[in-house]
């Protein structure tokens, strides 16, 4: 259930993050604006670059600064600026506001520890209020365990990552980002680097499990369908800004910024019918992105003012909005 | 007319360590094990798996990298693997393959040029090349002023372009890609794969198409064959096989693509549900392999590996579920324990 009765669960504005390199500044991040309500399921797509992790490593403030520099922008966690929090505040978000499961589950778990002692460390940290001695820890890891379907959690507590297949350390990191109960789960890409039949139980998992909670989510990855059978609403990113965000069905009825429309063509279908051309170039060089908007070295349809100014969102249906001046009126 | 290349129950091992007391009993993968197909002339023929089922090592052993275990490989009725050992060049020249990763399989310290000129200086050691470099870049539509480039300066997809250029260096009759637009953008892959059409079309070639991607095989292939654990399960002309999946991985495979259409949606088998984990290759379960994940598990199943049936018009599949018809060959003959 998305309650849109109460403010945003999670606001960005204007987020504009930097990178300092050889030769100068990476202008990734131009002015990222999006909405997560609570209980919303949202998608971000957008091809390798455009900037989905930095954004939400900048939510989180995981960026390493040096080299990023967040320029500008706000990140609102329930009203609050979490860009401008102190570390005791921004304790209290992380792990029981927001969590996040990286991409790869092997990077993310320490090697050196047993999937039980990174299991309680989590638990231990969210509940430093109310303390719990260690039996009551060991029953809160299995627990969460089980909740992920994993076979013989008790083994498993005692088992090192390097003893886990790929889907079952993802599963065992989803346990630990969920051990929390956080209000809002990042996933990073959370089934990329597994294979098919194991990325549709891990998704099937999260799926159920989030909305069992009603936890909000921000799902990112590159895969379409996933987002088409897990998400209420997308935002569509290109070259470090929002371009396009819908409800899930409206935005795959009726893609409206041209990216998108290429980006939708391009999915081969299982129906058959050839693979569309894609879209030609690529994404751009950020020590010198393109002017005005920035797709447009790209666009089939740039016109004159594309170049000079970065188009604002425009509304074109319901709770559709697009950057774009195709749909300026 | 021969088929361009056929495998005959190839086999290929290889052995990852030792066990035991005193450590001589192998430890043995398994990666291909008793793999049989034709591929036809001018055929794209997919072949299809999860990571670890044994695609990349069929490629591999059909480029002369690894030696089979057992079984051979002939190129049009020429087995590619003599008693010598060394492969004869004018076969050499014929079966070339693009790898799934562009970053690592161009050496960045050489030019697009020098890149390129390397196949053809082995093949004819004497001649200029750059008149035939440029010639490549076109056929891949490059912009010939991309010979003096390195691939650090190319995109993804633009290396991947060069590679195809290098494949094509030889005059191949036959190509192998191995997941060659697996790590790229998808907005990329389109490109990338209409240009391996034009050129299976202008040069007539046939290739090998090694994927993971069921949505994509369906644009491409003409048939397709999915691998499990070294195993090869279902073999079909494209269409019958999106049409009338058979063999329950397959079925499983489909219904676990996350698809962009109610279309699509409506293609996908809903009884199969994924579960388990692929098992380890060094580990494989008994009789059928894919026992363990079957919905339709039968007492025969773990204790007898299934032949392989044609159920009609070159359907392969590999299942108790489907038994053989000839009184010869009853299901369940070879015992595997
Ligand atoms: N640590 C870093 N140092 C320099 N540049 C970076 C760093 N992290 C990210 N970037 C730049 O930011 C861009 C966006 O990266 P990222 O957010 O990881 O994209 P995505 O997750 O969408 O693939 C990259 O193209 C890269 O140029
Ligand atoms: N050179 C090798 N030495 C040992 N094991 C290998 C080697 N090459 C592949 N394997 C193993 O063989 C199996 C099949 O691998 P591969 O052919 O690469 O599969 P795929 O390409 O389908 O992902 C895997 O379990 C892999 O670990
Ligand atoms: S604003 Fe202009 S350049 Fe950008 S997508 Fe729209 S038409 Fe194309
Ligand atoms: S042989 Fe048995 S276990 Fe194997 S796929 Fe067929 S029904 Fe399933
Ligand atoms: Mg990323
Ligand atoms: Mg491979």
């Amino acid at each position: 259930m998305v309650r849109m009765d109460t403010p945003p669960l999670l606001e960005v504005r204007d987020l504009q993050v930097h990178f300092k390199v050889f030769g100068g500044h990476l202008k990734v991040l131009d002015g990222v604006n999006m909405i997560v309500r609570a209980g919303e399921k949202v998608g971000l797509v957008g091809e390798s670059g455009c900037g989905k992790t930095t954004t939400m490593k900048a939510i989180l403030r995981i960026l390493p600064q040096p080299p990023a520099k967040i320029v500008g922008g706000q990140v609102l966690f329930r009203g609050q600026d979490v860009l401008r929090m102190r570390p005791d505040e921004l304790r209290q978000i992380r792990g029981r506001g927001i969590s996040m499961i990286f991409q790869d589950p092997t990077a993310a778990l320490n090697p050196v520890f047993t999937i039980g002692q990174q299991l309680g460390d989590v638990i231990r940290y969210s509940h430093r209020n109310g303390r719990l001695d260690a039996r009551q820890i060991q029953l809160k890891a299995l627990q969460s365990l089980k909740e992920v379907a994993l076979a013989d959690p008790e083994r498993l507590l005692h088992s090192y990552p390097i003893q886990l297949s790929g889907g079952m350390r993802q599963r065992v990191c989803i346990a630990m980002a969920l051990a929390t109960q956080p209000e809002l789960l990042i996933a990073d890409e959370p089934g990329t680097s597994l294979d098919v039949t194991i990325q549709d139980q891990i998704l099937r998992l999260l799926h159920n499990l989030v909305v069992e909670r009603n936890t909000s989510i921000i799902l990112i990855t590159h895969t379409l369908g996933v987002v088409r059978e897990v998400t209420d609403r997308v935002y569509v990113m290109y070259a470090g800004s929002i371009v396009e965000s819908a409800p899930t069905k409206t935005l795959f009825a009726n893609p409206m910024f041209p990216y998108t429309r290429g980006l939708m063509q391009s999915v081969p279908r299982l129906s058959g019918g050839g693979v569309a051309e894609g879209i030609p170039g690529r994404i751009p060089n950020y020590l010198h992105p393109p002017s005005g908007c920035r797709f447009h070295p790209r666009c089939p349809h740039v016109m004159e003012i594309c170049r000079r100014e970065k188009p604002p969102m425009f509304t074109v249906g319901e709770e559709h909005y697009v950057a774009c001046y195709l749909y300026a009126c | 007319m021969p088929p361009i290349l056929e495998y005959k129950e190839l086999k290929k091992y290889f052995t990852i360590g030792y066990r035991g007391l005193l450590k001589r009993e192998p430890i043995t993968v398994k990666a291909v094990d008793g793999v049989s197909f034709a591929i036809h002339k001018g055929e794209i023929f997919g072949l299809v798996g999860e990571s670890g089922s044994g695609k990349s090592t069929v490629a591999y052993t059909t480029i002369g990298m690894y030696r089979p275990t057992s079984g051979v490989i002939e190129f049009q009725g020429e087995s590619l693997f003599t008693r010598e050992g060394k492969r004869p060049r004018h076969i050499k020249k014929e079966i070339q393959i693009v790898f799934q990763d562009p970053g690592s399989s161009l050496n960045p310290r050489r030019s697009v040029k020098e890149i390129l000129e390397l196949p053809l200086s082995i093949h004819q050691p004497a001649k200029k090349h750059i008149g035939r470099v440029a010639e490549l870049l076109e056929m891949v539509e490059l912009p010939v002023d991309y010979m003096y480039k390195y691939p650090q300066a190319l995109s993804g997809g633009e290396k991947q372009i060069v590679a195809i250029a290098r494949a094509l260096a030889t005059e191949p009759s036959f190509i192998i890609l191995d997941e060659p637009t697996s790590a790229l953008d998808v907005s990329i892959q389109g490109k990338i794969i209409n240009l391996l059409l034009r050129l299976r079309q202008e040069f007539h070639l046939s290739y090998l198409f090694i994927t993971h991607d069921l949505s994509l095989m369906r644009n491409v292939a003409s048939r397709v064959a999915i691998m499990y654990l070294g195993k090869i399960c279902e073999v079909a002309e494209a269409s019958e096989f999106f049409r009338n999946p058979k063999h329950p991985y397959t079925q499983m495979l489909l219904s676990s693509i996350p698809v962009v259409s109610e279309e699509e949606e409506a293609l996908k088998p809903k009884r199969v549900q994924s579960r388990g984990e692929i098992p380890s290759p060094v580990n494989i379960p008994s009789g059928c392999s894919f026992h363990l994940r079957c919905p339709y598990k039968m007492d025969i199943c773990p204790r007898v590996d299934p032949q392989m049936v044609d159920t009609g018009s070159g359907h392969l599949v590999r299942c108790h579920l489907y038994p053989a018809q000839t009184e010869n060959h009853p299901a369940g003959e070879q015992v595997i324990t």
